[in-house]
């Protein structure tokens, strides 16, 4: 892959804190490799801040391989940048060219509030799988694992939706703002086993009200959150919730 | 100080099962008076807090993400092994317990790493019990693979995302105890003491990260589960939060330090690409399974990949072992890749790189799919075609990553890899029943020193943090927790919570006070050069007596030129970022003195000074069989004491692979 070296103005979102009124600042930031990823560009803005005497900008991070989903950048205008099915810790510089202007803003959402730049609050999501994304065994219960055999295509299927990294990009990308993909994920992954049929009913409702309670929007099927998910969590786990949720509604006393 | 690793007596295979039979119990109403800190939230604290809770006890989690799942466990890959014999093919308790011994080259306690065999297998029962999704074959059960530095297939896994799936099994069980109020999660928190009353660990002064405000918790018992060191180096695969922070308060509490040298340099990673690189990532160690390494047999080779024929290409771990071939573990594999990149057989603009290859596996994967299809006599397009599928079942997230980060497709071209810190064995020493020498302080998974000797097996990390967390300090904190249910809940006001944490605060004042010239990431970047070049894949005498001199003198440039931007009491990453670089400054000078020390190349551990003719690691049983455990006994200053190893049953000898 060719490579080469990039300068560019950086529109980045900054806010003291929660309360605070926030704005855009704009940065130049300059011989920016295209092997670099993202977020590496970003720590070369903020050694740069550093050395001058200001604030570098606060962002999530941590394993910046995919995979633990505290990375949560709006890019200019898409959860997690230009690249499909990328967090932006994965997203490289080599999707952007000489002379670019990036704006950079943290997740916008109601049940998200800005702890400062970057840097959102999605405890809400912890607290809707408090509320049943699990089943209830202890610690010593299990039976044999191969005494429960499973389709492997139940099994596949119950494995994408648990792929969900739980970043939030769903609830950015929607224009209301909705949980539902995420919470459809964890519901989906738990319908589609055996192991989750004893506490289906109560599991979709607790955790469907728990979302209402976080103040996330409600869903009107856009399909912006499976566009922008980095992991690719179909909207048909959307459509199963519903299902769960309606048949849980009639059979719950 | 007296190390009493409090290992049961009897037969090995009785220990455990001895030990569980005899250990104190504390009853249900007692269990309800006593409270139990957990610091890390990763796959051993997440099961440690939900299964002690799940027993009654008073449980609060702490951890310096913004959720419990994003702990590091999250982006382990491969797998995780289990002694089941599923496959058939001549696995048992015994057999895994064998193999972990030896591929720690004879450096970890056999009592533990058997009991670590023994439970492994219900690991995967309560798993799949609380859903989760394991990879599976048509017929429903469960689907294994191989790693390395074994003969059997035992692996158990989900795609290329096992460490995800099983974390978040235990921070399901872990969420399931927060509804039901038995735990309290404290996120976005840093434990930064252990505050001790009457030589017992009491509890901890955390700092709330987004306040910045200090908090004192009390616990009738501590338990850190805090991960690895490996960011001692700068760059590793761990996430960039990974530090020893919680683990060196407590060694500088008077917990002892477990065989500090003791390094993981895995052989499979994404090598660097320039100096703004600020982590590395790991291909994980499952495709070496379907992969085949090699290097061009002609020096300097600056041919493409796929042009260069068979007969040109050197599979050189074939060729130097060819029992284990490409599965050697990771200590050996990555020292080969360095041998023939140091000897100018190297790839890639850098020449710090070797060839992963898949398309022979590729081949044969399409073979069988097309044999299934019917097609007895496939064309070598067709095998490849179908083959791919298959591969990207298995891995896709990984071929993904790779061509993300590499802009290169892994399906086309080889990979390019190179060895990448990865794990750190050592860690704080524990007693058989996990309790550090502090009472009352214990450390659990990748924090403890316990089970992989000097190299750890692939698949086997989240073994034992799982098996630390669900099935051993359930039993072994009641043994303790026994003798302290009369002792009521500490206030926090009392005076060992109070000085403890004035103590903390003082220092963060100290450090937002130096207002020098230099930013914390550059003095992490200098640290960990010195630990790569001098206490790296190879480490000898000289090299080491000048990395200990180089941090000491960073350590001082650190403490008078540091510059921290922000203030104290405010979300400031710079300030939890120093207070972390700073301890591993510190803990970098003890690793290098432990390196010194060990004259020996075991495992992870290479000293030059001590190697066989062709070139392998030379052991000397006679001198070294003892866990090194350091004792700080004033401001950096450490003493060793030594923990002597005995092989009661299997017989130590010379590892061979070949």
């Amino acid at each position: 892959m060719e490579h080469y070296n990039m300068n560019l103005t950086l529109k980045v979102w900054r806010q003291k804190n929660a309360t605070a009124q926030g704005n855009f600042e704009n940065y130049q930031v300059k011989n920016i490799s295209s092997e670099m990823s993202f977020l590496e560009m970003i720590d070369v803005l903020n050694e740069q801040l550093n050395a001058e005497g200001g604030e570098p900008i606060a962002f999530d991070h941590d394993c910046r391989e995919g995979i633990c989903g505290s990375c949560s950048m709006h890019i200019n205008g898409r959860a997690h940048g230009p690249w499909d099915a990328t967090t932006t810790c994965q997203l490289h510089m080599r999707a952007f060219k000489d002379g670019d202007t990036i704006t950079v803003e943290p997740w916008r959402a109601a049940a998200f509030p800005v702890i400062r730049d970057l840097v959102v609050d999605r405890s809400a999501f912890d607290r809707i799988q408090q509320a049943g994304g699990f089943v209830s065994v202890n610690t010593g219960n299990a039976q044999d694992a191969n005494c429960l055999p499973i389709p492997k295509d139940d099994a596949d299927l119950s494995f994408a939706a648990a792929s969900c990294i739980g970043c939030g990009a769903c609830v950015a990308a929607c224009k209301n703002s909705s949980a539902m993909l995420f919470v459809s994920a964890k519901v989906s992954q738990f319908a589609l086993l055996p192991q989750g049929q004893p506490e289906r009913t109560s599991r979709v409702l607790n955790m469907v009200a728990q979302m209402d309670k976080e103040g996330f929007g409600s869903c009107t099927n856009t399909g912006a959150c499976e566009a922008e998910c980095p992991k690719e969590i179909s909207l048909t786990n959307i459509a199963r919730l519903n299902r769960e949720y309606m048949k849980a509604s009639f059979l719950a006393e | 100080m007296v190390l009493d690793a409090k290992i049961p007596a009897g037969e090995l295979e009785k220990k455990w099962e001895d030990y569980k039979g005899h250990c104190k119990l504390v009853n249900p109403a007692n269990k309800r008076n006593l409270e139990i800190i957990v610091v890390g939230t990763g796959l051993a604290g997440a099961s440690a807090a939900a299964s002690l809770a799940e027993l009654g006890y008073k449980v609060k989690t702490f951890c310096f993400q913004d959720s419990a799942r994003r702990a590091h466990s999250i982006a382990a890959q491969g797998g995780i092994n289990a002694a089941k014999n599923y496959q058939n093919d001549g696995d048992s308790t015994f057999r895994l317990f064998y193999d972990t011994i030896k591929g720690g080259d004879y450096r970890a306690r056999e009592a533990n790493v058997h009991r670590l065999a023994e439970v492994s297998a219900a690991i995967i029962d309560q798993c799949v019990a609380q859903g989760v999704p394991f990879a599976r074959e048509y017929g429903g059960m469960l689907s294994n693979r191989s790693f390395g530095g074994t003969q059997v297939q035992r692996t158990f896994y989900a795609a290329g995302q096992t460490g995800q799936q099983l974390l978040l099994g235990a921070y399901s069980a872990l969420n399931r105890q927060v509804g039901l109020g038995t735990v309290k999660n404290y996120e976005r928190h840093e434990m930064l003491d252990v505050v001790m009353i009457d030589g017992k660990a009491r509890g901890i002064i955390a700092r709330d990260l987004v306040t910045g405000k200090l908090e004192r918790h009390f616990g009738h018992a501590v338990l850190l589960c805090t991960g690895g060191y490996g960011n001692v180096f700068y760059l590793s695969t761990n996430a960039m939060g990974s530090n020893v922070t919680a683990a060196w308060k407590a060694h500088r509490r008077g917990a002892a330090f477990g065989n500090p040298c003791f390094t993981q340099i895995h052989p499979t990673c994404i090598p660097v690409s320039g100096d703004h690189q600020s982590k590395l990532t790991l291909m994980s160690e499952s495709l070496r399974n379907d992969g085949r390494i090699w290097v061009p047999k002609k020096q300097g080779d600056t041919r493409k990949p796929n042009e260069i024929p068979e007969e040109e290409r050197d599979y050189y771990l074939e060729r130097r072992y060819p029992a284990f071939g490409n599965l050697v573990p990771r200590d050996v594999a990555s020292r080969a890749a360095k041998e023939r990149c140091d000897a100018g057989f190297g790839v890639g603009a850098s020449k710090q790189a070797v060839y992963l290859d898949f398309k022979f596996n590729m081949m044969r994967y399409g073979r069988i799919e097309a044999s299934k299809q019917g097609n007895h006599n496939p064309d070598d397009a067709t095998m490849l075609a179908l083959g791919k599928e298959v591969v990207k079942e298995k891995y896709g997230n990984l071929f993904d990553m790779y061509a993300k980060i590499t802009g290169e497709n892994p399906y086309e071209v080889p990979m390019r890899i190179y060895p990448a810190v990865h794990y750190t064995m050592g860690g704080l020493w524990v007693d058989y029943e996990l309790m550090t020498s502090v009472k009352g302080l214990y450390a659990l998974g990748e924090a403890n020193f316990s089970d992989h000797g000097a190299n750890r097996l692939g698949a086997s990390a989240l073994m034992q943090g799982l098996a630390d967390g669900y099935f051993v300090i359930p039993y072994t904190i009641g043994n303790y927790l026994a003798d302290e249910i009369s002792v009521k809940a500490i206030p926090t006001t009392h005076e060992a919570f109070e000085k403890t944490e004035k103590e903390v605060a003082e220092r963060i004042n100290k450090l937002m006070s130096i207002k020098g010239t230099k930013s914390v990431e550059s003095f992490h970047k200098r640290l960990g050069k010195i630990m790569w070049d001098k206490c790296g894949m190879a480490r000898n005498e000289k090299g080491l007596q000048e990395a200990i001199l180089e941090i000491q003198q960073l350590r001082k440039e650190f403490w008078s030129d540091v510059r921290i931007p922000g203030e104290i009491e405010s979300f400031n990453p710079e300030l939890d970022k120093a207070n972390r670089v700073a301890d591993f400054i510190e803990l970098g000078e003890l690793m290098c003195m432990d390196a010194l020390d060990r004259k020996e190349s075991c495992g992870g551990h290479f000293r030059e000074e001590s190697q066989t003719e062709d070139g392998e690691a030379a052991r000397d049983d006679a001198n070294y069989m003892y866990v090194a455990a350091w004792e700080m006994v004033g401001d950096c200053k450490w003493n060793l004491n030594k923990e002597d190893l005995k092989y009661e049953v299997i017989k130590p000898s010379s590892r061979n692979y070949k």
